[in-house]
């Protein structure tokens, strides 16, 4: 009796710290080092051990990103915002996230439609921006606009917001997000908001712009400034 | 009879190993408070919730990166921290020389420390929360009127590579939360909303067309020199940025502490 007591603790111990132990396993699929030669001597041929090129016995360099390998159409580089993972809700109802867009030139603003002092001048400001593209560079462009106000902001609301603005064309775009999302999302954006009260919030007026890899390319800020540069760089991404 | 009382050990030790696993919390009780920058009605009402005792450490962080490699130095996108991510580490699971593993995880972006966060089910306080706990002393739960509380803090701003200390070595509040202030600046989840901009030459007056609500942004307590430098740090950061002497900590709004209420 005595004995199988001291087991039972023992094995329990021994249990309860396995518990513990899992999280600490390492993984080991994760660390693959691969060198290649500087001078690409053999083109893509890669290493896994660190020599000298046997064609011009230069030492092998370590090819740092292990994912760029597998290149592939749908590669999107470190800095894209395709790279967020959040859905969104348009104003006609889909559910999309932001790699949906992928391939146009995206212009993008944050505001809320119960926004009485700045939004509707950064609307008008985006108005003015369409307005100096040639229409036939407005295919290759998406005009998005994304509610801070998730909650007030349904797909319903916004579909309204883009008549009442005449913004319902096809290369506009309303996103309705979650909480959370919307906060990451204006985190990439470098964009500052706070609720002041359950109809207003405060909020830095930025214009972006990305190109079709999802980098940002070009940052507006402020209302009813100059917009030659953006449009200037709309237009060379959209040529 | 014997055998019942060993079990019951057993059973505790089990218990405890357990909770050593998921970071030791404690429950704050809502309440409402005037913070430096307010809302329209100055006055906000925090709900009750629970926190993490201590910041994060390079330990548990280190933990949080074996199991979710993404978040490694080496394999983390540009678009969520800097080039400065874990700076001090030797290689993707070592820490430097000069870190002790029960020292707060610091060099960490808004994104790695909210990756970490909702791993654990839980979430960054905001800063309305945060500041709410981190306004009590030794004794009260709010000390900011009092000289030694102020004191305290800015001798803290005074003092060289305090990262590197071990968690629990400032003092215990009022909540019986350790190391809100003496150790490290710690990351909120709407760090974003605190809208003076970024670099003081902006803050001018022709450029308060900048926001859309301008007029609200004023201080409550200017004395508050303190807590003002914490806002002000605030306001300049972004969020893949990463500082050395900046960690965080989670919350959570369950009071079981592992599964998250729903909003």
């Amino acid at each position: 009796m005595k004995y199988f007591n001291s087991i039972l603790i023992l094995l329990v111990i021994v249990l309860s710290h396995t518990s513990c132990e899992e999280s600490k396993r390492v993984n080991n699929t994760d660390v693959v080092t691969v060198y290649q030669c500087p001078m690409k001597c053999e083109g893509k041929k890669t290493y896994h051990a660190s020599q000298s090129c046997p064609i011009c016995n230069m030492d092998l360099k370590l090819v740092e990103n292990q994912t760029s390998k597998e290149v592939s159409d749908n590669e999107i580089s470190d800095e894209s915002i395709f790279n967020l993972t959040t859905n969104w809700t348009t104003e006609e109802g889909e559910t999309i996230q932001l790699k949906n867009l992928k391939g146009k030139t995206l212009v993008m603003v944050m505001i809320y439609t119960t926004c009485k002092a700045a939004c509707p001048r950064l609307v008008a400001d985006m108005r003015n921006i369409e307005s100096k593209i040639p229409e036939n560079s407005l295919g290759n462009l998406q005009f998005i606009l994304v509610s801070i106000d998730p909650e007030t902001d349904t797909p319903k609301r916004l579909k309204e917001f883009a008549k009442e603005n005449f913004m319902d064309k096809k290369h506009w775009t309303f996103l309705q997000g979650t909480v959370s999302g919307v906060r990451e999302f204006a985190n990439v954006l470098a964009v500052k908001y706070k609720q002041i009260s359950p109809m207003d919030f405060s909020h830095s007026n930025i214009i972006s712009v990305f190109n079709t890899q999802g980098e940002l390319i070009h940052q507006q800020e402020g209302l009813g400034v100059d917009n030659k540069e953006t449009v200037q760089t709309i237009l060379e991404l959209t040529k | 009879m014997k055998t019942i009382l060993r079990l019951t050990i057993c059973i505790i030790l089990l218990w405890v190993t357990n909770a050593n696993c998921q970071s030791k919390m404690v429950t704050i009780k809502g309440g409402t408070y005037t913070p430096l920058y307010g809302r329209d009605s100055l006055q906000v009402t925090i709900n009750d919730f629970q926190v993490d005792v201590y910041p994060v450490t390079n330990q548990e962080y280190l933990n949080f990166i074996k199991k979710y490699p993404k978040w490694k130095r080496s394999q983390v996108k540009k678009l969520f921290a800097d080039g400065n991510y874990l700076f001090d580490w030797k290689s993707d699971i070592e820490l430097g020389d000069s870190q002790s593993l029960q020292a707060p995880i610091t060099n960490i972006s808004w994104f790695t420390a909210n990756a970490y966060c909702e791993c654990q089910g839980k979430r960054l306080p905001t800063i309305d929360e945060w500041e709410y706990v981190a306004m009590a002393n030794k004794t009260m739960p709010d000390a900011r009127k009092l000289d030694t509380y102020n004191a305290y803090i800015l001798g803290w701003y005074e003092k060289p590579k305090t990262f590197n200390n071990k968690i629990g070595s400032t003092f215990k509040n009022y909540w019986e939360v350790y190391d809100l202030h003496g150790l490290v600046w710690e990351w909120t989840s709407d760090f974003n909303s605190v809208l003076i901009s970024g670099e003081s030459r902006k803050d001018v007056d022709n450029d308060s067309n900048l926001f859309c609500g301008s007029a609200t942004i004023g201080a409550t307590d200017l004395m508050n020199y303190a807590a003002f430098m914490r806002y002000a740090i605030r306001g300049s950061l972004k969020a893949k940025y990463t500082m050395r002497n900046l960690g965080f900590r989670c919350i959570s709004d369950s009071i079981i502490g592992i599964k998250q209420k729903t909003l």
